[in-house]
């Protein structure tokens, strides 16, 4: 028990916790602004993968890191585009089409780092954001937690207020939940559900390679294969769990980041002796979980996953 | 930019539609083979060569279609049913080691069964394994409401995982030199060679018949019927009486059992016992396989030899020029996006513009 309470009374591991949690929050985001406009983008996945890889590739060539997350956002934008022309262009099955961009996005990035780097056995590092020492100096200390995360994680902090004034406070983002409703009514009003949806798509699958590009220049300084590891799958879980809601979205970031932290410090302690596998196992059990404990009041934008043809009913 | 559905489709656009899906793939890997900077046409005749160009590569082919059939069948009975069982790489490894934790039974404990009797409990135990692990979330869909797509992804992790602990625990080989595998089953229960020096099996014989058996599932009988009725409309579907729950339930079990037999099929046809990496993502691909079969049983026996043919073809020209072998997935994955675009362009013309 006392091992415990040192384990939750030190700072590594809530800066541990900030810092696993940044990838989620960012990721959620952006299926959550694709789903609020009622697309499902399951493309996630991949265009973290891709996210990851170009935003790395950038840096490798020389870029600053701030122009490699550009890159990365612009990579997820453009996956997203092609996901919006299936989606809401073709009305496909929105299920189908992002798993095909998932697979599409991993395989092209593997492809790419294996033709730019095709006999290395460790991969080429770069270096990575520094953290926010500045912070601490600004405001003469007390922000430790926050002092030693990078800059990305700060920028995923303030995304979170600034996504719900832009769904709660802005005709765009009236028009994204309204097309997220009721597109016939939408439509009514003049608000073209086409192009709101192809918005919200690109805009959120920008932040999803933005995740994707945590991982490559914050969290690690490296690509590679097998890095996302289902983080994506994660996110689409933390929206429901999240009901939409972008604050909820932080606290089930936190939450799950909260548990994974946990897992991977009482796996090292040895306080509970059961198979390793045991601990990387829960993270996927409490997103499952998760899903289950809000099932009941889950409030589903109303036209989600439903495509929409324009006079078609 | 909006859609306009065809009054008739010619039949013109039913041959140009894949053909142009076709060119549209071979476009896009030809951009790769150029940017990785090989010979562009002695690329394509080595990786098709290499999936089908001698005896032995279409033997290691058609190895590698067979549980590619089974986990395309399997997403093909649960799409049509609107189930989106994106689980079934789960389900395969759940399957694989249901099959050799039955077949080690075999001698252990003063437990004789005749061998015939053995390998039925092993294939029935692989079915009832993959089966079980997607009844859970086709019970929390039916009931709660929880999204199929995501529980499915996720129990494939844990699934992994769970192999993982097993084949480090209890069912680890103790004479694998510390490797993660599983005890191997025993010679009479495996499944025997096609042709000599191949690795070509029976088990395509099981793959084969199953796709027959699911075709004629899903045309004549009234499971079948539930089955299209409730992927064309569920809610209609419902209104005229069909049993939705027990059917998206039955869905299930066949779907996950089908996944279940394509790793018990891999085992006791191809690797004998269990491994981390004996799915190089089967389960995954049969989703695509399903699509690109527009989820007819018959078209998944195509289109599975299609990519298995690709897969293996990939990794001969990789070795003879260099290319790296995951252009199989991006082609594998450019053919599905291309294929359903087609599909699509057969029923509806785009129309630019905004006014109708």
């Amino acid at each position: 028990m006392t091992e415990m309470f040192d384990i939750l009374a030190a700072a590594p591991f809530w800066i541990a916790v900030l810092r696993i949690a940044t990838p989620l929050i960012l990721g959620t985001l952006g299926v959550l602004l694709c789903e609020r406009a009622g697309v499902l983008n399951l493309g996630i996945e991949g265009i973290m993968v891709a996210g990851a890889f170009s935003g790395w590739l950038a840096v490798y060539g020389g870029a600053p890191l701030w122009v490699g997350v550009g890159v990365a956002a612009l990579t997820g934008a453009v996956f997203g585009l092609l996901h919006a022309f299936l989606t809401v262009g073709l009305a496909l099955s929105q299920h189908v089409a992002g798993l095909g961009i998932t697979l599409l996005a991993t395989s092209l990035s593997y492809y790419g780092y294996r033709v730019s780097f095709p006999k290395v056995d460790t991969p080429p590092t770069v270096s990575p954001f520094a953290p926010m020492q500045w912070l601490d100096d600004l405001l003469g200390g007390g922000l430790s937690v926050l002092a030693a995360q990078t800059p990305l994680t700060l920028f995923a902090l303030l995304l979170v207020p600034l996504i719900a004034w832009l769904l709660y406070r802005t005709p765009a983002g009236l028009a994204i939940r309204m097309v997220g409703e009721n597109p016939q009514a939408a439509e009514g009003q003049g608000v073209s559900v086409a192009a709101t949806r192809t918005a919200a798509i690109v805009a959120g699958s920008a932040l999803m390679g933005v995740a994707g590009s945590f991982l490559t220049l914050s969290a690690f300084n490296a690509f590679f294969f097998n890095m996302v590891n289902g983080r994506g799958w994660v996110c689409v879980a933390l929206v429901v769990f999240a009901s939409w809601r972008p604050g909820k979205a932080l606290l089930g970031a936190l939450l799950f980041a909260f548990f994974d932290a946990l897992q991977l410090r009482l796996q090292t302690s040895g306080i509970v002796n059961v198979p390793y596998q045991v601990y990387l196992m829960l993270p996927y059990a409490l997103s499952i979980l998760a899903l289950v404990l809000v099932a009941r009041k889950a409030a589903y934008p109303q036209a989600l996953m439903k495509p929409y043809r324009k006079g078609e009913r | 930019m909006r859609l306009e559905k065809r009054t008739q489709t010619s039949r013109w656009a039913l041959v140009l539609a894949p053909m142009a899906a076709i060119a549209f793939t071979l476009l896009i890997s030809a951009l790769l083979v150029l940017w990785a900077g090989a010979p562009l046409g002695q690329t394509y005749v080595l990786l098709f060569k290499g999936g089908f160009g001698s005896v032995f590569a279409l033997s290691e082919t058609l190895t590698r279609a067979v549980p590619l059939i089974l986990t395309g069948l399997a997403a093909t009975v649960a799409f049509k049913a609107r189930l989106f069982n994106i689980g079934a790489e789960g389900q395969l490894y759940a399957g694989a080691l249901a099959a050799v934790a039955v077949g080690g039974l075999h001698g252990g404990a003063g437990f004789e069964l005749p061998i015939w009797l053995l390998f039925a409990l092993m294939m029935l135990a692989a079915a009832v394994a993959g089966a079980l692990l997607l009844l859970g979330p086709a019970l929390l869909k039916a009931r709660l409401g929880v999204d199929e797509v995501v529980t499915t992804l996720l129990l494939n992790f844990i699934m992994l995982l769970f192999v993982s602990a097993m084949l480090d625990g209890p069912m680890k080989d103790p004479t694998a030199m510390g490797w993660p595998q599983s005890v191997a089953l025993q010679g009479d229960l495996e499944l025997s060679k096609l042709v000599a020096q191949t690795r070509i099996h029976t088990g395509l014989f099981w793959a084969v018949g199953l796709a027959v058996a699911l075709w004629a599932l899903l045309k004549y009988t009234v499971l079948g019927f539930d089955i299209r009725a409730m992927g064309a409309n569920a809610r209609a579907a419902a209104f005229a009486g069909v049993p939705v729950t027990r059917t998206v339930v039955l869905v299930a079990l066949l779907s996950g059992a089908l996944a279940g037999l394509a790793g018990a099929i891999e085992v006791a046809g191809r690797t004998s016992y269990v491994t981390l990496d004996m799915s190089p993502g089967y389960g995954y691909t049969g989703i695509v396989i399903a699509m690109l079969a527009a989820l007819n049983p018959m078209g998944v026996l195509a289109a599975a030899v299609f990519v298995a043919g690709v897969l293996v073809g990939a990794d001969t020209m990789s070795r003879a020029v260099g290319v790296p072998t995951y252009i199989a997935d991006v082609i594998v994955a450019a053919s599905l996006i291309s294929v359903l675009v087609a599909t699509l362009m057969t029923q509806y013309r785009l129309v630019w513009g905004r006014k109708p």
